[in-house]
């Protein structure tokens, strides 16, 4: 029997108000593919943050091949050969590649030979197919070659172990399949693999053996034979999560948002929307399907304003609002929840009660022309926190003092409080445990009942499928493929949203 | 046994008194070790100091007037970084402030005194605005750093007032001193009883009560809380983020500018080189001890005072003046690090691994 390379027994990490990790266990056995399959929150990427060095465990012991090791820091973990890829590239970007392969290097003189290190690293790459150019710099660089500059950065330095953190969230599903296919001849060679990630079928595709962890524990470890969707489900979420809701018959509403052709740039200066164009009525939720970074947030921002479009036009009950600034979208009703609550959507440091008021500061109901009502304003915030549920210790909390699911309820409560016409909502369950997402999923679904048109953007098929009446994919900034949610099939949406329509392609399905 | 710093979730309201009172005291020791270090008595010293500031109605008198412009700059300073905007010019708008309200009694001399001091005020915070205004209209612009430029215009603020007070603003009857005409009495503020205590100081109060509204309770002030805190969730939320730039540093600028005119039409009562001792400098040490809260400036403005006055005391015992920059960089210095206790917790895990936080 294989001896493993890494035995980590006991590993236990807390962070301020959380527990992370909890008494976690996990062997790692050169040449495996070992998935790390958990969901948002569960405690992954700690756990291989705490064995890549960059964390320090508050308890546990990590042996590598049987040998107790301390890591002070990343640079020990690399000696010891266990390298990390983050999910956000770790490169410093006016630099060119080779130097940031260099940088992380302890071997070597104090002069860098750079042809030398220009050699090994066509070397390298040419061995496993991954195709890099050393003297690029990197800011230069796709997002999927970034990602290929780190993992030559860590077999450059020795790695046995590679660690991978979602490593497939930012690549399109043919950098994906390429990936793997270095991953699995990497693996080939005796490395082993480690990958953190929340999706099913990438543990199917890829995975030697998967450990499962729940709230920073391990509730599984399955061998490639012993997988079971079922199974890995219940480890993962704790119960079935197949639960249907009832919905209410789809509205003939008017049309409430009307997009039409719309183009617009992302913050790189790329098209991040392409002659996109959508409708969505009265007491209905559209929900888009999509690989992130495929113009989901340029499409929310174009629509509350926070984003010019370079061509076409928005409409909002028929009245003309392309490019309105962001206080005149709030105006006419245009409710968001963005992708990143705590920075956009709320204001960490200050209080439950100045959270609330974001909105509304400057209703008459709530301030005069210079001064706030602090009185209606404090009435007010007290009587939201308890209609929602958010749970709070006093209104004059700091709001990065919630946890993920009442900060949710908390950003919905205020946005619902607007009483919106349309809705926009990004990401609205990730990261949220199973009762918090259907808490969120209730507040949806009471909107449209009050005839809001919502606007569900998720990466999540069976979220959508759940609440949706209808279902657009976004592919490369266009919207390929929009149907009804009953003749929606998972299997059709998944092709389109890696960007083969089924019927004739790209330029047909973009006509609908 | 390993101590470990954690995070505090929020910082601690005990800390947030106790960092800034133990810090002034810990400068004291620190200076005081350097102070026996010369052979001279430490506290024999300190006391000289405090006696000569506060111990007499004329140390009194002198401690407030030093005061007030730190007052006001520190007021004006605050506002800026209240929004996240480091103001540094402090210095060259206040010179600014001074130099368009010396333009007043100079162009019209025989203006009344109701005519005379207002347009002043009003000319001194106008100057003092567009300068600030520079800097924030290339921040708005082009991004450019506020840091860089409005420190960088405190010189040419500087310089400007130098050019003119050596050149075509001297006073003929001056015997070449570069120092302008003495203001004529309409162009003096009124001063308190036989001190030197102008009414800046009831301005600078003024704007204290005027602040502690706008924060507490405005909308104006709940714009800058949010934009000061993110900006984008300001941008999210509607918020005009570069009107209100624009606005604060403005503001900021004139209240900068403020100081200016009080020092020149209330103590120097004509322009000269040098009549800022540094204020604008101090007065971010000030904005920061007092962790922008206007009443808190006011305070720490008055113990400032009280170090600058007590200063020049000891000078007769032959300590140098600069001892009083030592012990104002020293209480900085103790501060920025006594902040790590506000926002983290010292915890000491004790011999059975159960740990035990240390408040």
């Amino acid at each position: 029997m294989l001896k493993p390379i890494i035995t980590m027994r006991g590993m236990y990490k807390r962070f301020p108000g959380v527990l992370a990790n909890d008494n976690i266990d996990m062997d790692i056995y050169p040449g495996e593919i070992h998935a790390l399959l958990g969901e948002n929150g569960s405690g992954k990427s700690t756990l291989m943050c705490v064995l890549s060095g960059l964390y320090k465990p508050d308890g546990g012991t990590i042996c590598v091949e049987g040998e107790e090791k301390r890591f002070r820091s990343p640079r020990d973990a690399i000696a010891c050969g266990i390298g990390m890829v983050h999910q956000h590239f770790k490169l410093v970007e006016p630099f060119s590649v080779a130097e940031n392969i260099a940088m992380s290097g302890q071997h070597g003189s104090f002069m860098l030979s750079t042809e030398k290190m220009t050699a090994d690293i066509a070397e390298l790459g040419d061995k496993y197919g991954l195709a890099i150019k050393p003297e690029a710099s990197v800011w230069q660089l796709s997002v999927g070659e970034k990602q290929r500059v780190e993992i030559v950065r860590m077999l450059y330095h020795g790695s046995r172990v590679l660690i991978l953190d979602e490593p497939t969230a930012v690549l399109t599903p043919q950098e994906a399949a390429e990936m793997f296919k270095t991953l699995r001849k990497m693996a080939a060679d005796g490395c082993a693999i480690v990958f953190i990630t929340h999706k099913l079928n990438e543990v199917y595709e890829l995975a030697d053996r998967v450990t499962v962890l729940r709230g920073g524990r391990v509730t599984g470890v399955l061998g490639r034979n012993e997988l079971d969707t079922k199974k890995l489900v219940w480890m993962m979420v704790g119960r079935d999560v197949v639960s249907q809701y009832e919905r209410g018959v789809m509205p003939e509403g008017r049309p409430v948002l009307e997009v039409q052709k719309a183009v617009a740039f992302n913050d790189m200066g790329m098209y991040g929307l392409k002659d996109l164009s959508l409708t969505i009525n009265e007491g209905e939720i559209f929900g888009i399907a999509g690989v992130a970074g495929n113009g989901q947030r340029e499409l929310a921002e174009v629509i509350t304003g926070l984003r010019r479009v370079a061509d076409g036009t928005i409409r909002l009950y028929d009245e003309d609002v392309t490019n309105s600034r962001p206080a005149d979208m709030i105006a006419r009703g245009v409710s968001y929840v963005p992708e990143d609550r705590l920075g956009v959507g709320l204001v960490p440091e200050l209080s439950v009660l100045e959270n609330l008021l974001l909105k509304s500061y400057q209703q008459p109901e709530f301030s005069g022309r210079w001064l706030l009502d602090s009185k209606a304003i404090k009435e007010r915030a007290a009587k939201l926190v308890k209609e929602y549920k958010v749970k709070v210790s006093s209104l004059d909390q700091p709001v990065k003092m919630l946890s993920g699911g009442h900060l949710q309820r908390l950003l919905l409560a205020r946005e619902i409080a607007e009483k919106p016409k349309l809705m926009v909502v990004v990401y609205p369950a990730r990261g949220l445990d199973v009762g918090a997402t259907e808490a969120v999923h209730r507040l949806l679904l009471d909107l449209k009942a009050e005839k809001t048109a919502v606007l569900l953007i998720s990466e999540d098929l069976d979220e959508i499928m759940k609440l949706a009446d209808r279902v657009g994919v976004l592919y490369n900034g266009r919207l390929v493929g929009e149907f009804p949610v009953e003749e929606a099939d998972i299997e059709r949406i998944g092709l389109l949203m890696a960007g083969s329509g089924t019927e004739g392609g790209e330029a047909d399905a973009y006509q609908i | 046994m390993r101590i470990r710093f954690e995070k505090r979730l929020a910082p601690s309201p005990l800390m947030t008194v106790a960092v800034p009172v133990v810090s002034v005291i810990l400068a004291l020791l620190f200076c005081a070790a350097f102070l026996a270090l010369t052979g001279r008595h430490p506290f024999e010293l300190y006391f000289a100091m405090l006696e000569g500031a506060l111990g007499s109605a004329y140390g009194l008198s002198e401690t407030t007037v030093k005061a007030i412009p730190l007052m006001l700059c520190g007021l004006g300073i605050s506002l800026a970084f209240r929004m996240q905007l480091w103001n540094i010019g402090a210095e060259g708008q206040f010179y600014l402030g001074a130099f368009a309200a010396t333009w007043v009694p100079l162009t019209f001399p025989d203006l009344p005194v109701f005519i005379m001091l207002p347009m002043m005020l009003l000319l001194g915070m106008a100057a003092g605005a567009l300068w600030a205004l520079g800097p924030a209209y290339l921040k708005v612009k082009w991004r450019v750093n506020e840091i860089i430029t409005t420190l960088m215009l405190n010189y040419v603020g500087i310089l400007l007032v130098n050019y003119f007070v050596y050149g075509p603003w001297r006073d003929p009857k001056g015997f070449n001193f570069p120092l302008t005409a003495e203001f004529p009495p309409a162009a003096l503020l009124p001063t308190f009883g036989g001190s030197r205590i102008h009414v800046g100081l009831l301005l600078a109060l003024a704007l204290v009560v005027l602040f502690i509204v706008i924060f507490r309770n405005s909308r104006w002030g709940y714009e800058i809380k949010v934009i000061g805190s993110s900006e984008r969730a300001a941008r999210y939320a509607g918020m005009d983020i570069k009107r209100n730039m624009l606005l604060v540093m403005a503001l900021s600028g004139a209240v900068c500018g403020l100081a200016g005119m009080t020092e020149v039409s209330g103590i120097a009562g004509r322009l000269q080189p040098g009549l800022s001792p540094g204020y604008g400098y101090t007065a971010i040490i000030v904005a920061w001890l007092a962790r922008l809260n206007p009443v808190a400036i006011v305070l720490v403005a008055g113990m400032f005072g009280v170090l600058q006055v007590g200063g020049y005391i000891v000078q007769t015992f032959g300590v140098p003046a600069s001892m009083v920059a030592m012990i104002q960089g020293a209480v900085l210095f103790f501060v920025i690090g006594g902040e790590m206790f506000a926002n983290y917790r010292v915890v000491f895990p004790n011999s059975k691994g159960a740990e035990k936080a240390d408040e």
